[in-house]
């Protein structure tokens, strides 16, 4: 029997590999895009579980809001990727230094 | 949908309705960028009067619901919501002329302004974990472009790729803990959340609480979750990095008031521990940080994760006294740091090129003694240094720290703020003291010189004046948070 607490991992186990995705990952950005996603997903899935475990809707209706803000978070991230690209003619994440902090 | 949704949300609504018009108006007409800066400032007087009327009417006194208990108009979200408005529209009557030197004025501007206006009233009135998220979501999307403004400017791009990647990151995390603690309480409403998490708190429901605090720490740039601002706030355009510092900290801050204030006030010791701990390491790490600073642009963010610190520090007391001192100081901020950058945007050589090296405004009270004096009230007040009135807030902060008890608090706090000193009263050091290099021509701006100095009169010893009002409209605001559990 599949119990909230296998949803729980499975969700965890992703958030941490799209966490970790945007920290270790040195090359490239499209990269940590697909990395943010994959938190997302994590959320969602959990959100969608707790749902069905608790019979209760809220949870649904939060995924699809979670799941339309991404696709708008998603759209301008790409925008603005498109013009770091211009100006640099890169996106490698090494090369995005001109500040240091 | 009931009357009372739409009566409540009047000041949303306003800016939504007024922000699709002009979005419009600005696809037709490409160059009324300045026209259509202007003229959404209108829009913003009407949502702060909505404001005003919900803080000051007596029928109002205990505010009001709507959406099915998905927004609250009450004297706290009011309050926040007329810093806000102020904030946002004092950036949109600097901006104009900077940008349109820089080249990048689009009538688009004010638009994103007025959107990013309107997420943070929702943030402000939200009372569930879903409008939470929107309204965090609008404004950060709005934000992310604001920050990449400056297109051809390869520092404004890459202020605004880190920003968007820190800022996903920080609202994944945020949503992790917001489905962990819908999963473990069974409600995305803050009162129903609340009273689920009143016995012993459950491994989920701590690892929920931790996330959304972590979450909402990035979105303050408190330490230590603060490594984004100083390289956004150097390279965004300067009115945008002083609207970032001033009008989405408001906004933060008060959202994550509210969350702790009245979503987990069973579980105090859950959060205290943490908020003190962010606190007292973003007062440490604001003042040493900038020590070594060039750039000013880079100094001021420090100084403002330096002021998150101290504002915590009236979260951190988990009393209504905290949440009225935590007000007063954040309406004192905005002042004290939105005219430290109209400052740095007076610092321009002859070509009209923004300097913001240090170096550059060595011996600035020779020849601009105005400009030096004003950047120096505004120094001394974040400073905190009597007898200005930044010197009050913290005076509050701490006041309401050594009522909840937090002596260990207030007397680090207080260590750290001399710390703190040390960078502002150098700058001051570099404008009265130093050899004199003569980089900054005259200004020519009569927009920058006004608002300087009004916001100058309001921090120096003159803004003492206002102490009866601030007093009284933030101890009306502070007194809806922290009202049951304990």
């Amino acid at each position: 029997m599949i119990g909230i607490e296998h949803y729980l991992v499975v969700s965890s186990i992703l958030f941490v590999m799209g966490v970790l995705g945007i920290f270790l990952n040195r090359k490239n950005v499209i990269i940590i895009l697909m990395a943010i996603e994959l938190i997302l997903l994590a959320v969602n899935l959990n959100l969608v579980a707790f749902s069905a475990f608790l019979g209760d809707l809220t949870g649904q209706v939060f995924a699809m809001f979670v799941l339309t803000v991404a696709a708008g978070e998603a759209a301008i991230g790409l925008a603005i990727l498109v013009i770091y690209f211009r100006g640099r003619g890169t996106i490698a994440v090494d090369d995005v230094n001109r500040m240091k902090g | 949908m009931t009357e009372n949704d739409l009566f409540y949300t009047r000041p949303e609504l306003i800016l939504s309705f007024s922000g699709l018009l002009l979005l419009l108006l600005a696809a037709w007409r490409p160059n009324w960028g300045r026209l259509i800066c202007y003229i959404s400032i209108a829009p913003l007087i009407a949502a702060s009067y909505y404001a005003w009327v919900i803080m000051t009417n007596e029928a109002f006194e205990f505010g009001g619901d709507a959406f099915f208990g998905q927004y609250r108009a009450d004297g706290f979200s009011s309050f926040s919501k007329l810093l806000i408005y102020l904030a946002s529209a004092i950036t949109l009557l600097i901006a104009p002329r900077f940008l349109e030197k820089k080249g990048v004025m689009k009538a688009e501007f004010p638009v994103l302004i007025l959107f990013a206006a309107v997420g943070m009233g929702i943030m402000v009135s939200a009372v569930d974990l879903l409008s939470l998220y929107i309204g965090l979501e609008l404004n950060s999307l709005a934000a992310y472009v604001l920050a990449s403004f400056a297109r051809n400017d390869v520092k404004s791009s890459e202020a605004g790729l880190k920003y968007f990647i820190l800022g996903a990151l920080a609202s994944g995390i945020l949503l992790f803990g917001i489905s962990l603690v819908y999963g473990f309480t069974g409600s995305t409403s803050f009162l129903t959340i609340n009273a689920a998490l009143s016995g012993e708190l459950s491994m989920g429901a701590t690892f929920g609480i931790v996330f959304m605090l972590a979450g909402m720490a990035f979105k303050i740039s408190a330490a230590p979750f603060h490594m984004w601002t100083p390289d956004v706030y150097e390279g965004a355009p300067t009115p945008i990095t002083a609207f970032f510092a001033s009008a989405p900290k408001v906004a933060a801050t008060a959202l994550l008031v509210r969350i702790v204030g009245e979503a987990f006030t069973n579980q105090v010791d859950a959060w205290q521990q943490i908020i003190i701990i962010v606190a007292l390491m973003s007062i440490v790490v604001g003042a040493l940080g900038a020590i070594g600073q060039k750039s000013l642009k880079r100094l001021l963010a420090y100084s403002s994760i330096n002021n998150i610190g101290f504002i915590l520090i009236g979260l951190a007391a988990a009393s209504q006294i905290g949440v009225a001192a935590l007000l007063v100081y954040l309406a004192i901020y905005v002042a004290m740091t939105l005219g430290g950058f109209i400052c740095l945007m007076q610092f321009e050589d002859k070509d009209g090129t923004m300097r913001d090296d240090i170096d550059d405004i060595a011996g600035l009270s020779k020849h601009r003694p105005v400009l030096a004096a004003v950047f120096m009230i505004f120094m001394f007040s974040l400073a905190g240094i009597p007898p200005m009135f930044g010197f009050w807030g913290k005076l509050q902060i701490f006041q309401a720290a050594i009522a909840a008890d937090l002596f260990p608090l207030a007397v680090i706090g207080i260590a750290a703020s001399v710390i703190g000193a040390f960078y502002y009263l150098k700058v001051i050091k570099v404008m009265y003291f130093d050899k004199q290099v003569n980089v900054i021509a005259d200004s020519n701006s009569r927009t920058l010189v006004w608002i300087g100095g009004i916001l100058a009169l309001f921090v120096s010893p003159l803004g003492y004046l206002s102490i009866s009002i601030l007093g009284k409209w933030s101890a009306v605001a502070g007194a809806f948070l922290f009202v049951n559990g304990g």
